[in-house]
């Protein structure tokens, strides 16, 4: 009886195991894919099997990905694009944050009346289609100059960042205890003493977390760069895109692979790095209010 | 006294030039979008009023239809899928597993990746004479055939496996956070009654849960009619516009067809869309939040 029972909980214990190893098996074969792929060259894609793995580490396909492959007319890889990438993403994840973290602070500890249901109107900006904005917006970055401008695209993603950066840091200041702020405010501190003395020493986390989100939002876009970038000013996103669907007589299919695996490198890195910040990241933007 | 009046003015004074941009960008361009809708624009905006005509053509258009039935079909696939693989995944993950941390970083990686890499991974995968197919015929199956990306009945449903296996990580980890905060105490009550833990995940724990269903439902539902670029990347709404979207329907009419006045009535039909969804519920979470206090 008792031997019987063991065993069948053996049994589940082990189609357990093999249902979540075959759930790995489902989320990482695109991977092993696009790695083996970008590693073949074009005659070994066509005659080995999706999944073989390379005869030899072959790194032409990242080369060509990375300066050379055709994007449309110009053929000098994501190399351009990955730096447009970077000048874009910089400044709009630190201005970004460093403004969340400001409204997030009077927004929870300096609320003044109306603030709540400011907050409230602000947060619908989390939801919001972004289409909505796309073609007042081409007609306001034409009026200040900004057209196809990196510092164009840096100026919308900071607007479209906004309101989960201050959602973030308003729950996160939240909590902190109201008793703390008022013996500072008797100790005769000041808005800006507080928040630089007691505040953002305790902000770690959450500023962690915000700026993975922000970094991976707005490396990740693709709707912005698309709608308001020119030929030098596109992202790394619309680069492979471009990249991919440039059709010329015979299809790269390495090349392209590398081309992804490039494009999505650093927000992977960034995931592996800090995973946890990033999850968190996740579930606050679900858990509101 | 002069400088305490100074002092209670500096928290306006910090939020007010964030939440002014903040609500010019969000209600501001709001109402513009919504009068470019009403007027007789094209290449360009112009202003010259002409009601609803834009979405009455918009309601004509036969493309217009195929983006409604292809939101439908990918909206349910993928909200339903990613929910569905996520909440079985997260109560596998759920049994005190060894290695939870690692298998839980597997599931989840996809969202950090764009969609725009998603897509163009799956382009490879399902691409009819090299992907998947070829790979069963090396495997023997030679009459295999899986030609769904250039069928224009069955490409949508490629966005769907593409998006399924972006975001069934990021549910998964939205119900294992659910699970994780159930009181244990109620789950050991039920087995000393002799529930078995099937019937108790399928009475107990699931119904318990049903927050965290609903903001997942929320969540993915304006993922579903926002997503733009999985679609751009897969199929470029092809073959034709077989697998065109709201998202894709008003970049094309607005960027690309020179049809800005249709564009922006696509654009608010999509808002609408949204704000029915989600404004009763930040409504009713904000209001929660309130009792609690």
């Amino acid at each position: 009886m008792n031997t019987d029972w063991l065993s069948k909980q053996s049994l589940s214990r082990a189609l357990l195991y093999v249902t979540l190893l075959i759930g790995a098996g489902f989320f990482l074969a695109p991977l092993y894919v696009m790695v083996v792929t970008s590693l073949k060259d074009a005659d070994e894609i066509r005659q080995h099997s999706l999944v073989s793995l390379p005869n030899a580490i072959n790194l032409d396909a990242w080369g060509l990905a990375w300066e050379a492959a055709c994007t449309g007319a110009q053929c000098s890889g994501l190399k351009p694009f990955f730096w447009n990438s970077i000048w874009m993403t910089i400044p709009a994840v630190l201005i970004s944050t460093i403004w969340g973290a400001l409204n997030g602070y009077v927004l929870s500890l300096w609320k003044f009346r109306g603030s709540e249901t400011l907050f409230a109107f602000l947060l619908f900006g989390v939801f919001m289609p972004f289409q909505v904005v796309l073609l007042p917006m081409s007609q306001v970055l034409g009026w200040m100059g900004l057209s196809s401008s990196i510092a164009g695209l840096i100026l919308v993603h900071l607007l479209a960042g906004l309101p989960s950066t201050t959602l973030f840091f308003r729950n996160y200041y939240a909590a902190v205890p109201k008793d703390l702020l008022n013996a500072a405010r008797m100790d005769g501190a000041g808005f800006w003493m507080i928040f630089l003395r007691i505040i953002v020493p305790m902000s770690t986390p959450i500023v962690m977390v915000t700026l993975i989100w922000q970094f991976t939002q707005i490396w990740n876009d693709f709707l912005f760069g698309v709608a308001f970038s020119g030929a030098d000013s596109k992202p790394i996103t619309v680069g492979l895109n471009n990249l991919a669907n440039t059709t010329s007589s015979v299809k790269a299919y390495n090349v392209d692979m590398a081309a992804a695996l490039i494009a999505g490198l650093p927000t992977m890195l960034v995931y592996v790095v800090a995973g946890r910040y990033f999850v968190r990241g996740l579930t606050a933007g679900a858990v509101k209010g | 006294m002069q400088k305490h009046r100074l002092e209670a003015l500096i928290p306006k004074l910090v939020v007010a030039p964030s939440l002014l941009l903040g609500f010019a960008f969000i209600y501001g361009f709001m109402i513009w979008n919504g009068v470019l809708s009403v007027t007789a624009s094209r290449m360009l905006p112009n202003y010259e009023f002409v009601g609803l005509a834009q979405y009455a053509k918009l309601w004509e258009m036969d493309r217009w239809w195929v983006a409604l039935k292809n939101l439908a079909i990918f909206g349910i696939g993928y909200v339903g899928g990613a929910m569905a693989l996520g909440v079985f995944l997260a109560v596998l993950l759920d049994q005190k597993v060894r290695a939870e941390g690692f298998i839980r970083t597997v599931y989840l990686y996809p969202m950090a990746l764009s969609f725009v890499v998603t897509g163009t991974a799956w382009k490879w995968l399902l691409n009819p004479s090299m992907g998947i197919e070829k790979l069963m015929h090396d495997w023997g199956w030679e009459s295999f055939t899986f030609g769904w990306l250039v069928d224009s009945d069955m490409a949508i449903y490629c966005v769907v496996i593409a998006g399924v296996w972006q975001s069934a990580g990021f549910a998964m980890a939205l119900f294992l956070a659910g699970l994780r905060g159930i009181d244990d105490s109620i789950i050991k009550a039920a087995q000393i009654d002799g529930a078995s833990l099937p019937r108790i995940y399928w009475r107990i724990i699931l119904p318990a849960l049903r927050p965290v269903f609903f903001s997942t439902l929320m969540v993915l539902s304006h993922l579903a009619i926002k997503s733009f670029d999985l679609i751009m990347a897969l199929t470029s709404g092809g073959p034709g516009y077989a697998t065109d979207v709201p998202a894709t329907f008003m970049y094309a009419m607005s960027f690309t067809r020179g049809q800005i006045g249709l564009g922006a009535a696509s654009a608010t039909m999509m808002l609408a869309t949204v704000a029915a969804l989600v404004v009763p519920y930040l409504y009713s979470e904000l209001r929660s939040k309130k009792h609690e206090h």
